[in-house]
């Protein structure tokens, strides 16, 4: 494994009165310490439990984990519990999307930076004490020996995902997860707080997913994109592929049904047709191909099994043949993006 | 000119923070909206946008009277509804509808979409020649669902499809002018653009007015004709889209506007260096600060800027046209907003606040 974090064929799939939901359902990928991938994705495309599932914090429940997670050459699927428990806070460690919810309410903010610190670390409190104000002070929290007292609430939105940021890089950790980190957040705030990634990236070198469905918050962070629709990943590749020459007919949809200050006002945006697919019940082949506007082209039998991602870095599920796809995206697609 | 659909000057909405439970006295007040105007034309779209806490949605209850007023004056088609009574309203709703944020919340999960899209119809007493459920069909069918969805519930549905069933209810009366608050941004990406793409098409078709109260300025400047910046209870900047996109004139347009994630790799590290970071957060609007409320984040202020408040008017700027208006004292010059300038602005925006520490 070269890789620092390296993910093969990870499946979660919930068993419900319902039926089976494959959550996530073969994802393969790669990350090097340092570097940030972006995950893109709408809501059930199994972002977040992608997330949740490299933490290790599916175990136990109703979910079935599959596949290989391998951090920094140690395997987490099949590790004893108690294992993953000692990496996780410490080697890799996640920002969630609300604060509010993912902060205890009855304890202070300090209280709650210093305990993450002490699970991992064996030190006084005095010492977690003065850790916990240095982490604030450096997440951007005035007077942090003052705050550092205060609850949950008394805080802005803006100082309590900061506050969550301090708590997560209290241990140092190696590997770090943001779900959808500034989506709760007004844009001035955001831009703050992704500032704040982005340096706090550069002086721990941490490896970062950022996972969203903002697609300008991942050409700020990322340097490599992960589409995903279904479960499954559709296209990966470098940011600069994915944005100047996107593969997939998903991608060509989300890239055209978003309206750009950086382009002029067009008439109408490009949508893509339809909703996102219930994961009970996926469409049979490419889980994409009732919203397609390309699918069943050139006699492409869209219901058989979709190919493997292809293409050399820049990888591509999808049934269109390379020429056909190259001469949809110059004519149709090119122009309105 | 022609005569403004909407027409509010002055409105202010304060909420009273009270103590005590038998005798409640009164010890504050949130001024959520205070002392806004605004116009709205037939036929046009007007943008209302801010962060959360402004007073955009306040906005949009007053002038379509779900709230009072505390002050002001809100006239829609000519007729002055500032203070008129919930039965008086009632006959002006046909013409000023809204659709809402969240289409969870908005909908009621007891009601079959035909009753949810029927209700205007029921409320109003209004006989539709063609019966009323063939009324309904109709609507669904004008929204992109489909007539069969007549006896269905809202949870059968996708947010995006019940945004729709919200918009078919704001439709069925016809009415003038449509108030949508926040109409987007509850639903995924590929299907914001489907929403925005049908409020469009409705709006061609139908002849609507729109105010579009909203946070996300890409959406904004897609609908809008002409877009309303508010900060703390104030509109600090008014102008035609295209004015207010490429040369903004208050400090806080500039700084939101650049704050705005740009979706180029390409053009990351110089969308990085431009960007103004504002420091700090939104004043607390129950103690807003004196003068220009943007002043305590602001890296143009001046001594002026703490004793007067800038009133809402047109710059004798060159380059500047006569719609666009702005709240403030130093409004932003050409040479900000590019190269050096907009570097020195950037540098000093960072450094607002270190003296105050």
């Amino acid at each position: 494994m070269s890789n620092f974090l390296e993910v093969n064929d990870l499946r979660i799939h919930f068993a419900t009165d319902d039926g089976l939901v494959k959550a996530v359902d073969g994802l393969t990928f790669g990350l090097e310490r340092g570097h940030t991938l972006g995950i893109v994705g709408e809501s059930g495309s199994g972002k977040s439990v992608t997330s949740l599932g490299i933490l290790g914090l599916h175990r136990g429940g109703s979910a079935r984990v599959r596949g290989e997670v391998w951090l920094d050459g140690e395997e987490l699927i099949s590790a004893p519990r108690e294992e993953v428990r000692r990496l996780r806070g410490r080697k890799m460690a996640m920002i969630f999307q609300d604060p509010l919810a993912a902060m205890h309410p009855f304890y202070s903010v300090g209280r709650q930076i210093m305990e993450a610190y002490r699970v991992h670390h064996r030190v006084s409190k005095p010492a977690a004490r003065r850790h916990a104000i240095d982490m604030l002070g450096r997440v951007g929290i005035p007077q942090p020996n003052r705050r550092i007292d205060d609850y949950p609430h008394q805080f802005s939105g803006g100082m309590r995902q900061r506050a969550m940021i301090a708590m997560a890089l209290v241990n140092n950790p190696e590997l770090l997860i943001a779900d959808e980190p500034t989506t709760a957040l007004d844009v001035t705030v955001q831009a703050q707080i992704l500032d704040l990634i982005r340096n706090l990236q550069a002086e721990f070198g941490s490896a970062v997913i950022i996972i969203t469905h903002d697609l300008g918050v991942v050409a700020e962070l990322a340097e490599n994109l992960l589409v995903m629709y279904g479960g499954k990943c559709v296209e990966y590749g470098s940011a600069d592929q994915v944005f100047r020459r996107p593969e997939h007919p998903y991608t060509w949809g989300l890239l055209g049904s978003m309206p750009r200050l950086d382009r002029d006002v067009r008439e109408r945006l490009i949508s893509i047709k339809g909703s996102p697919p219930s994961l009970i019940n996926l469409p049979s082949g490419c889980a994409f191909h009732p919203r397609c506007p390309y699918a069943g082209r050139e006699g492409i039998p869209s219901l058989t099994e979709v190919p493997q991602l292809e293409g050399d870095g820049h990888l591509v599920a999808c049934h269109l043949p390379v020429a056909t796809r190259s001469r949809i995206f110059a004519e149709d697609v090119a122009p309105h993006l | 000119m022609t005569e403004n659909l909407l027409e509010v000057t002055g409105l202010e909405k304060h909420f009273p923070i009270t103590r005590g439970i038998i005798f409640r006295r009164k010890i504050g007040a949130v001024r959520a909206v205070d002392g806004i105007d605004l116009a709205v034309q037939p036929g046009e779209t007007l943008g209302l946008v801010g962060e959360s806490g402004c007073g955009k949605t306040t906005t949009g209850r007053l002038v379509t009277r779900l709230i009072e007023p505390t002050a002001g004056r809100v006239v829609f088609d000519g007729r002055d509804i500032t203070h008129v009574s919930a039965g008086r309203m009632r006959p002006m709703r046909r013409e000023i509808q809204m659709i809402f944020q969240d289409p969870y919340s908005s909908l009621n999960p007891r009601h079959t979409v035909g009753a949810i899209v029927g209700a205007p119809f029921r409320v109003q007493n209004i006989k539709t020649p063609q019966g009323r459920k063939k009324a309904v069909q109709e609507l669904l069918e004008l929204v992109g669902l489909s007539p069969e969805h007549y006896n269905r519930y809202p949870h059968e549905f996708s947010g995006g499809q019940r945004q729709r069933i919200g918009i078919a209810r704001a439709l069925a009366l016809r009415p003038k002018m449509v108030v949508a608050d926040e109409p987007v941004s509850a639903l995924d990406v590929s299907i914001q653009a489907q929403v925005v793409n049908l409020l469009d098409d409705l709006q061609k078709e139908l002849g609507l007015t729109y105010l579009v109260i909203a946070h996300d300025l890409s959406v904004v400047r897609h609908i809008s004709d002409r877009v309303a910046v508010m900060y703390l209870g104030k509109i600090v900047e008014v102008a035609p889209r295209d004015d207010l996109y490429s040369r903004p004139l208050h400090p806080y347009t500039l700084a939101l506007l650049s704050a705005v994630p740009v979706p180029d790799p390409a053009r990351r590290d110089a969308a990085q260096r431009e960007r103004i970071l504002l420091v700090g957060d939104v004043p607390s609007p129950i103690d807003p600060p004196s003068g220009c409320r943007f002043r305590t984040r602001c890296w143009k202020a001046q001594e002026i800027c703490a004793q007067q408040e800038p009133p809402l008017e047109t710059p004798a700027l060159d380059e500047v046209t006569a719609g666009h208006r702005v709240a403030c004292h130093f409004p932003i010059t050409p040479e900000e907003r590019t190269g050096r300038g907009a570097q020195q602005a950037r540098e000093a925006a960072a450094a607002v606040g270190e003296a105050d520490d």
